[in-house]
């Protein structure tokens, strides 16, 4: 009698499966799903000078509550060309700085993969150890080099190729090659998990039923790795859409993109509900991206337990 | 004729042109920090002022202190919400608001800072506004925003070690006898741990890397090292940066030559285990 009661006590106490669940669920439930709750409620205030800078929606009258909501951020977002260029600018800037990341970063992969097993770790952290090193000190290494008195323009003028240097610093091209290099290694990673869990026997069979190695690449290869360039290019262009350190630091004035333009209103504009109303339309061109990334994440996971 | 499944000189070439992209950007960076110049990129003779230099500049050395002890607090906090976070995902069959959780858990591998940061910060704002009082922006709330982004990278890295692990050990643990938690610090720990190593240096860096969210979320009493460097960068470059940038850089690499000797020595264990089994 006393030992089922104490049994049926325990069986409803929370034991060690709800703590395991509450504490990572309830973190990242406050911390980062109800953050944008909040942000799509500023996004509708108005800016104050005050502190904190913006009105609040809910007032209490004599005659209850009522509600202001406001659309004037949002206007703004359609109306003024600033923002529709940068939010083109940055789309336009992943999607190419994406592609340049795969064309580089497909035969490193591939490469890598058919490494011996032993040497195919080490090329690896090779790959990944650049990404170790500080972000923002790399990006630092690239002024030095892109500089018009920079290692490159340098280098071009004492082998005779260029008389004066180059503009290179604070142009499209500059933020280009930061945005490769810093994401880089996020498109090999993908690629290679997926180029290495590939049957060679297929690409040897294909061989010998005499294909040439750029038939056999284009029919064998490439259709079986879609996941992973899926998935690393997401990996590059969901961030790429918001960067602001690489455009602030390599690109000129005249290099727009959202994620600068959030941070201008924010920091030195001061209007929290404009640069809340710039979050939230970021976030719905967002969405779909990230749900592909994410169905791909879980597939992994599934394919793993398989 | 090519032998399928190996190199190509052609393949291989362009994974060394590759290698050159990655790490003449940083080997320029440790050659000019010992350069006598204060020109970045003029050779004026072998010198370790820059060194001295970094040294007694206090406030960059007063950001570090703040970037270090931010990171440490980070990488235990992230591995320990990670590996709960793991275990979720890959041990618990199901259960209401595990498809929510998932997608918490994978956004911020990819969610742009400035979003990240703006809300995190709207959100302290708006909980000092319930409580009455504002919150104290500063080391604490860049913790609570870093351990939020880097749990979801640890998650990741436990998780796929924990979907690979053979499961019987712990099986035959439960068979015997032993609960839950038992089986899962005396068996599924000691079996994860490199994964474990493996994320809190990851956490580790992620957070001493971060510029974007700590600059949201910090007060005017805590500026971390990125800020610092940010803003000097933005003056101008100076050889002072170069000489930060080499001793981060040989950190690194250490951490890096020992994580990969754990990895390789993780790796002949379960070969050997395997060998043993048949």
């Amino acid at each position: 009698m006393t030992v089922a009661f104490a049994r049926r006590l325990r069986a409803r106490l929370p034991g060690a499966r709800w703590l395991v669940i509450a504490l990572p669920f309830l973190w990242m439930l406050l911390f980062f799903a109800v953050p944008f709750a909040i942000v799509l409620k500023i996004s509708f205030a108005d800016a104050q000078i005050a502190m904190p800078p913006y009105s609040e929606l809910l007032t209490r009258t004599e005659h209850g509550i009522t509600i202001s909501l406001n659309f004037r951020n949002y206007l703004y977002m359609v109306q003024d060309s600033l923002y529709v260029s940068a939010y083109l600018g940055s789309l336009k800037i992943a999607i190419i700085a994406t592609f340049l990341c795969l064309l580089i970063g497909y035969p490193m992969a591939y490469a890598i993969s058919r490494l011996e097993p032993a040497a195919r770790n080490v090329a690896l952290l090779l790959v990944i150890l650049p990404s170790w090193t500080a972000f923002l000190i790399r990006i630092y290494a690239w002024i030095g080099i892109l500089k018009n008195n920079g290692l490159l323009n340098n280098f071009l003028q004492w082998a005779g190729l260029i008389g004066e240097p180059l503009q290179l610093l604070h142009t499209p091209i500059a933020v280009y090659v930061g945005v490769v290099y810093t994401y880089l290694p996020f498109m090999i990673l993908p690629l290679y998990a997926n180029l290495v869990r590939l049957d060679p026997r297929l690409e040897e069979a294909a061989f010998d039923l005499g294909a040439r190695p750029w038939q056999v690449f284009l029919r064998i290869t490439l259709p079986r790795t879609v996941a992973g360039i899926v998935a690393g290019s997401m990996l590059v262009m969901i961030p790429v859409i918001g960067e602001f350190v690489i455009p602030e630091l390599l690109g000129g004035p005249d290099t727009l993109m959202i994620g600068k333009v959030l941070w201008e209103e924010f920091f030195n504009n001061r209007d929290w509900p404009v640069a809340s109303a710039v979050a939230i339309i970021m976030l719905l061109l967002l969405v779909i991206p990230i749900t592909i990334f994410h169905n791909y994440q879980s597939r992994e996971l599934e394919k793993e337990l398989a | 004729m090519r032998r399928a499944g190996s190199n190509s000189a052609f393949s291989l070439t362009l994974l060394g042109l590759g290698y050159l992209f990655l790490y003449v950007p940083i080997l320029s960076l440790v050659v000019y920090s010992f350069n006598e110049s204060r020109l970045v990129t003029v050779w004026g003779g072998f010198s370790t002022k820059w060194y001295r230099e970094l040294f007694a500049d206090r406030q960059l050395m007063d950001a570090a202190w703040v970037s270090l002890q931010v990171a440490f607090n980070t990488a235990w906090s992230a591995v320990i919400l990670g590996t709960l976070a793991a275990m979720l995902l890959v041990r618990f069959r199901r259960f209401r608001g595990k498809t929510l959780f998932g997608a918490m858990i994978t956004a911020p591998l990819v969610m742009p800072e400035v979003i990240t940061g703006l809300s995190l910060l709207l959100l302290f704002v708006h909980i000092g506004d319930l409580l009455g009082t504002p919150i104290m922006r500063g080391m604490g709330t860049i913790w609570i925003a870093h351990t939020t982004f880097a749990t979801a990278f640890v998650t990741v890295v436990v998780a796929s070690r924990l979907t690979e692990m053979d499961r019987s050990l712990e099986e035959a643990a439960m068979d015997l006898g032993a609960n839950r938690v038992k089986v899962f610090f005396v068996i599924t720990l000691p079996l994860i741990l490199p994964a474990l190593a493996a994320g809190w240096l990851l956490a580790f860096t992620l957070s001493l890397d971060d510029l974007v969210i700590a600059s949201f979320v910090s007060g005017p009493a805590s500026t971390t090292l990125p800020m610092k460097v940010f803003s000097s960068v933005r003056m101008g470059v100076s050889p002072k940066i170069n000489a930060l940038a080499t001793i981060w850089i040989v950190a690194v690499s250490l951490a890096a030559i020992f994580a990969w000797r754990v990895m390789a020595r993780g790796e002949r264990r379960r070969r050997a285990q395997q060998r043993g089994k048949r």
